[in-house]
């Protein structure tokens, strides 16, 4: 029984940690700027096109007619050469092979500049607008996000697949000294949540031990204050912006592998997200981070059979259930702060 | 109808006009056939209902289309099991609506601001996936709830009325097809905003808007809120679920995708797009924005080059590249832009241009009652 309970709780760290991210930088957006972002869905979904596009230009190949060789057709072979493993021989094809994780180096200046832009660009004058037209503006924003990747990509997923080496599946209860063969768990998954860990530890440390970081929880604390002390927080709170974009950008490109990107991809996972934040608490970020994984784990709980064949279909609610219940017990969300966004 | 002001007898008289006359003023639009009419007719219905909610008390659901859903679903089984004709559907329609408005109305409406949007909005998800899981049996999951000619039919089977060959449903043994089908729901559009005017102005929809304006005064005065905006999503539930049951109407066939956060997101901005709070707005804002799906939707390559035919070769094709990103599949590009821009420049929608336009020229302001644009929502 423990295996089965075990296997389960891997199953929802990978998706948790999903969720955790985009959590992250949701509440990152809401505690320094104060602003609700319905785009940053797209935001993550513009990260995974990032991963897309780079696998694209790593892949571009030129393709001759070699009349002396024949393809099994009897037509004319036609010769493709990959032009990366062309130029930089082994390292080009480690290059193709890693694209997904090497695509983060493209993926973290694009994503600063959409978020800076983003912000500076419209975000910035609806701070003192109300929380309904903010919702409705960056719903906007995401609707334009999706359907320019929509017309530039087509409706379709676009598989990435993932470096060959981090196919297959790790055997963790052997690690851990159990029988082996029990607990298997896909490399990339297990990946995916390292990575996971060590950005939100990332930014989690940059706010608590740098001078930056120090200045940007002044300002959540209380903007006002720090303005009149002769901070600009205002860039600040700019660059937190590019920060939180560059979060979920990053955890947009990483989990191609698992989940094939398409335009709406986004929307999937806003809807969640925002349950996650909110039952997370807002403007909490530890919230934010608990709340996902909880939630990511919940969900893989509720999937399985057992639980099923006791109530029907709670894998496909369980999240929005749960959302309702601490919602309702719990106004300020698991981890939130008394008065913050407390109704 | 003695005790109504002059304007608003007006208001009302120009709108049942302009409903009722749509076939004629619109047929040089292109959009005088019955089938998208009774679109406008339906979704005018949706966006008055949810304006009685967010444009008069300031509460954003992200959930109405779950109503929308339950009341195609509570029609077709009215066709069902009931009978064929559409007054029984209307009716239980409404009640079955009314009554999941109730449930989750009373829940949502313990938080308000964001944590009542994500509330509804994640009461709505749990009702879409579980029409598209756990419920098949009541919601024929993906295929969508179809009448067949083995329905039992038990009110029908009573009356001993037959039928023959696909059933649809009939008003009184009529049959609904084309401009009859328009004109029932049209009836219907003028129903619904003649109650919504009247809502509006009394007392009760004065409460409401006292709550959109500062929630926590109208609690120090000593009023309980709580039951006023509980009917006010009732009730705006209940539009909802006429609308459903309406679109069930002219196509029995309902589906979960009715239900999807992202339609109840298109009624949000049908009703921003045409000026919340106002009463015209929300079903203008939804004529608007099915009459350019419906346009734009159809406009391919071909009509967009002969559009561009007079300029000069290059760019004519450019032109076509660039516009054709727009319409068509990319409709909602447009869509999603124009929302932007209106929720930047114009928060209070078409009907707050149509005023600054108004003022323009009308330099004495007219009605100093309405020189309030924008009160602040629920926070």
């Amino acid at each position: 029984m423990f295996d089965v309970i075990f296997l389960q709780f891997l199953n929802g760290l990978d998706k948790g940690a999903a969720y955790a991210l985009i959590a992250l930088g949701l509440t990152l957006v809401f505690g320094t700027l104060g602003v609700v972002n319905f785009a940053h869905g797209a935001l993550f979904m513009l990260g995974a096109f990032c991963a897309v596009v780079v696998r694209k230009v790593l892949t571009m190949e030129t393709i001759t007619v070699d009349p002396n060789q024949l393809s099994p057709w009897g037509t004319p072979l036609e010769v493709r050469t990959p032009l990366v493993q062309a130029w930089l021989g082994d390292f080009g094809a480690v290059l193709v092979n890693y694209s997904v994780p090497f695509s983060i180096l493209l993926t973290i200046p694009v994503m600063l500049v959409v978020g800076i832009a983003l912000e500076r660009g419209i975000i910035k004058h609806f701070y003192r607008r109300p929380h309904a037209e903010q919702i409705l503006v960056t719903f906007g924003l995401a609707i334009v996000a999706q359907e320019i990747i929509k017309s530039i990509f087509g409706p379709n997923s676009i598989p990435q697949p993932m470096p060959t080496d981090l196919r297959g599946t790790a055997d963790i209860g052997a690690w851990l000294g159990m029988q082996a063969g029990v607990i298997t768990y896909p490399i990339w998954r297990l990946v995916y949540f390292l990575f996971a860990a060590v950005v939100i530890g990332a930014v989690f440390a940059f706010l608590q031990f740098t001078t930056f970081g120090m200045v940007v929880r002044a300002g959540m604390a209380d903007r006002e204050t720090v303005g009149l002390l002769g901070i600009n927080i205002d860039r600040r709170f700019t660059i937190m912006f590019g920060l939180a974009a560059v979060v979920a950008g990053m955890a947009g490109v990483m989990y191609t592998p698992i989940l094939p990107p398409n335009y709406h991809i986004g929307m999937d996972f806003l809807v969640l997200s925002f349950v996650v934040v909110v039952v997370g608490g807002m403007g909490s970020l530890p919230g934010a981070v608990a709340a996902g994984f909880l939630l990511g784990i919940l969900q893989s709980f509720a999937s399985m059979t057992q639980v099923k064949a006791l109530v029907p279909g709670i894998d496909q609610i369980i999240i929005y259930l749960v959302a309702v219940v601490i919602l309702l017990v719990r106004p300020r969300g698991l981890f939130g702060r008394r008065g913050v966004m407390e109704a | 109808m003695a005790a109504m002001p002059r304007n608003d007898l007006l208001l009302f008289a120009g709108f049942t006009l302009a409903v009722l006359t749509m076939p004629i003023w619109l047929a040089p639009f292109g959009a005088a056939y019955p089938d998208l009419l009774q679109r406008f007719m339906i979704f005018g219905i949706f966006a008055v209902g949810f304006n009685i909610l967010f444009g008069l008390t300031g509460y954003l659901s992200f959930g109405h289309a779950a109503f929308f859903g339950v009341g195609s679903y509570a029609a077709v089984w009215s066709f069902k099991l009931l009978s064929l004709d559409v007054i029984p559907a209307m009716i239980f329609a409404i009640i079955v609506s009314g009554l999941f408005a109730l449930v989750i109305g009373y829940i949502s409406l313990r938080r308000s601001g964001i944590y009542f949007s994500i509330l509804t909005l994640a009461f709505a998800q749990m009702s879409y996936n579980m029409a598209y899981s756990v419920l098949t049996p009541i919601t024929n999951g993906e295929t969508g709830l179809q009448l067949t000619q083995s329905d039992p039919r038990h009110l029908d089977s009573a009356l001993a009325a037959t039928v023959v060959g696909q059933p649809i449903p009939t008003l009184l043994g009529q049959s609904l097809g084309g401009f009859s089908g328009f004109y029932f729901c049209a009836g219907f559009l003028i129903i619904a905003f003649f109650l919504a005017q009247r809502i509006t102005g009394s007392p009760f929809g004065m409460m409401l808007k006292g709550i959109k304006t500062n929630q926590t005064r109208m609690h120090y005065t000593g009023f309980n809120t709580k039951p006023y905006t509980l009917a006010a999503f009732v009730i705006s539930g209940m539009y909802a679920g006429l609308a459903g049951a309406l679109l069930a109407v002219t196509d029995p066939l309902a589906g979960a995708e009715r239900m999807q956060w992202t339609a109840s997101g298109e009624v949000v901005l049908m009703t921003i797009l045409g000026g919340a709070g106002t009463l015209v707005g929300p079903v203008i804002g939804a004529w608007l924005i099915k009459y350019f799906e419906n346009i734009f939707s159809a406009i391919n390559d071909g009509i967009l080059r002969r559009f561009f035919d007079f300029l000069p070769d290059g760019v004519d094709s450019a032109m076509v590249t660039v516009a054709s990103k727009f319409v068509g599949e990319g409709w909602f590009l447009t869509l999603g832009l124009v929302f932007v821009i209106i929720v930047i420049f114009l928060p209070g929608g078409i009907m707050e241009g149509v005023r600054r336009i108004a003022h323009l020229f009308n330099r004495a302001p007219k009605a100093p009652g309405k020189a309030n644009p924008q009160p602040q929502p629920a926070e």
